[in-house]
């Protein structure tokens, strides 16, 4: 059964959202999606100062098994990234919603939190 | 489609914390955990496969061994004694690869391990080219089949079966041995030293949870996938299959042409020789970030193209390699299609890694 914290935000492509006392949003992606990709050997994070539509690429997580892409899940700009990552990529296997986190944001539009998934409606999402 | 099948080993892979998934129509353990502690294991100690999916056929009759130097492309003469293995292409008279096997020499006459998503097809293939000949083939239902790989796995087995351990340990590679109704063979598909076993289906539990008390940890299909691609070895269905030359999937060392012998394929086979072979097998190494994976585009700048067959992470050596099909005039540099951007890699010999350590230059 996967992790699936309640006090933080979610979208389907699986990655999650923390709102930080700053009004930043920390991003990473889910238990359940580290699941789905098996080991990680690479993590690929956008530039810091980047602007990122909703949706839009943001990097992509290698595993063993398969390439996916990571999405920005709401529009913002790039204030920091996991540069743990780099070297040790594995923790977004074992930390999926800690120290494996990949980026931080400052949202466009503070708002566009509260569209998203909450625990229990991505929870039924995976069908958890 | 059928429910999926399970081997005698399915209790104890779920009791292990096994992830199922479907292989070939079989459930089969994909990872216990982590498929790359998995592979480690294997590479500095010793693991033990579930390859119960496969299937073992005898092979018996008074024209079993004129059969089987029609039937496949290597020839089972060279097998000089009881117990000695070959390994084989069945090809059809294109010269494309219906299967790839190993066939040991047995006291009666022969035993054919084949892949487990071929089995039916094999089979169908088997019993229609028999017409004519005094052999009976014998699916061996009844048998489970483990391998016990890894540097120290050939010592875990003798400590298990010590009333076998010197004639286990003076087995050579590619040699096999009859221990009462279990068969086990100096063979594998990972590039380390180890053995296969071939064991009644009701002995395979308790032999199973037997290694596992001696220190042998649990290996899924997925190490088996990274360690028999380090070890530059072929998989069925993805580096060859029956649009495949062997002479194009680095099968030619198995191709047994110098007498005249008439097998299926031969004829194929030597067309392509004297038309000229346009493709052949290679590593590639991407020492960067990235992975290469099957079906990317290789780009040969002023040659031609090619494509990957296999591609993965390669956890012995910390980078992403390749088994590539490319324009057999390829040097020593290519280009990948890596999911848009055609990055540089190395054209290298396989395999990568055989006992543990990085073999090509």
């Amino acid at each position: 059964m996967s992790n699936i914290p309640a006090e933080l935000k979610y979208v389907t492509s699986h990655e999650w959202l923390r709102l930080e006392a700053d009004g930043s949003v920390t991003v990473g992606i889910t238990e359940h999606a580290q699941e789905l990709l098996g080991d990680i050997v690479f993590v690929e994070l956008p530039k810091v100062g980047a602007q990122l539509a909703a949706e839009e690429q943001a990097g992509v997580v290698e595993s063993v098994k398969a390439a996916s892409d990571v999405y920005a899940p709401i529009a913002g700009e790039v204030l920091a990234v996991n540069e743990a990552l780099e070297g040790t990529p594995e923790l977004a296997n074992s930390e999926p919603y800690g120290e494996g986190w990949f980026f931080r944001i400052r949202p466009a539009n503070a708002a566009d939190l509260d569209s998203l998934l909450d625990a229990a409606a991505y929870a039924a999402e995976i069908g958890a | 489609m059928s429910a999926a099948r399970r081997t005698p080993l399915y209790e104890e892979h779920l009791a292990a914390g096994a992830k199922m998934v479907d292989f070939a129509g079989w459930e089969m353990p994909i990872h216990y955990g982590s498929q790359l502690k998995e592979h480690n294991t294997v590479r500095t100690g010793a693991g033990v496969f579930d390859v119960s999916h496969m299937t073992v056929v005898d092979i018996t009759g008074a024209d079993a061994k004129a059969w089987l130097q029609k039937l496949i492309a290597n020839d089972v003469a060279k097998l000089g004694f009881t117990g000695k293995a070959l390994y084989s292409g069945m090809l059809n008279e294109d010269g494309g690869v219906v299967d790839d096997l190993i066939v040991y020499l047995a006291d009666d006459g022969y035993r054919m391990v084949v892949n487990a998503g071929t089995t039916d097809k094999d089979l169908a293939w088997m019993t229609r080219q028999a017409e004519g000949f005094a052999v009976t083939l014998t699916p061996r239902k009844d048998l489970a089949m483990l391998a016990v790989q890894g540097p120290a796995a050939v010592e875990r087995v003798c400590a298990a079966r010590p009333q076998w351990a010197d004639a286990i340990r003076s087995l050579k590679v590619f040699q096999g041995l009859p221990f009462d109704a279990w068969f086990v063979a100096r063979t594998g598909y990972t590039g380390e030293d180890g053995v296969e076993i071939m064991l009644p289906a009701g002995d395979a539990a308790a032999f199973f949870r037997e290694l596992l008390a001696l220190g042998v940890e649990p290996i899924g299909l997925g190490a088996r996938d990274t360690l028999r691609l380090e070890a530059g070895m072929n998989l069925y269905g993805h580096d060859m299959d029956e649009t495949v030359s062997p002479l194009e999937a680095g099968m030619g060392w198995t191709l047994a042409m110098k007498d005249g012998r008439d097998f299926i394929g031969r004829q194929a086979l030597e067309a392509k020789l004297a038309a000229g072979v346009a493709m052949r097998q290679v590593g590639l190494v991407l020492e960067g970030r990235g992975v290469l994976r099957e079906g990317q585009r290789v780009v040969v700048e002023g040659v031609g193209e090619g494509v990957i067959t296999s591609g993965t992470f390669s956890p012995t050596l910390g980078h992403s390699i390749a088994i590539a099909r490319v324009p057999f005039a390829t040097g020593e540099s290519a280009t990948v299609d890596l999911r848009g951007t055609l990055t540089p890699v190395r054209v290298v010999k396989l395999p990568f890694v055989r006992g543990g350590k990085k073999v090509f230059e």
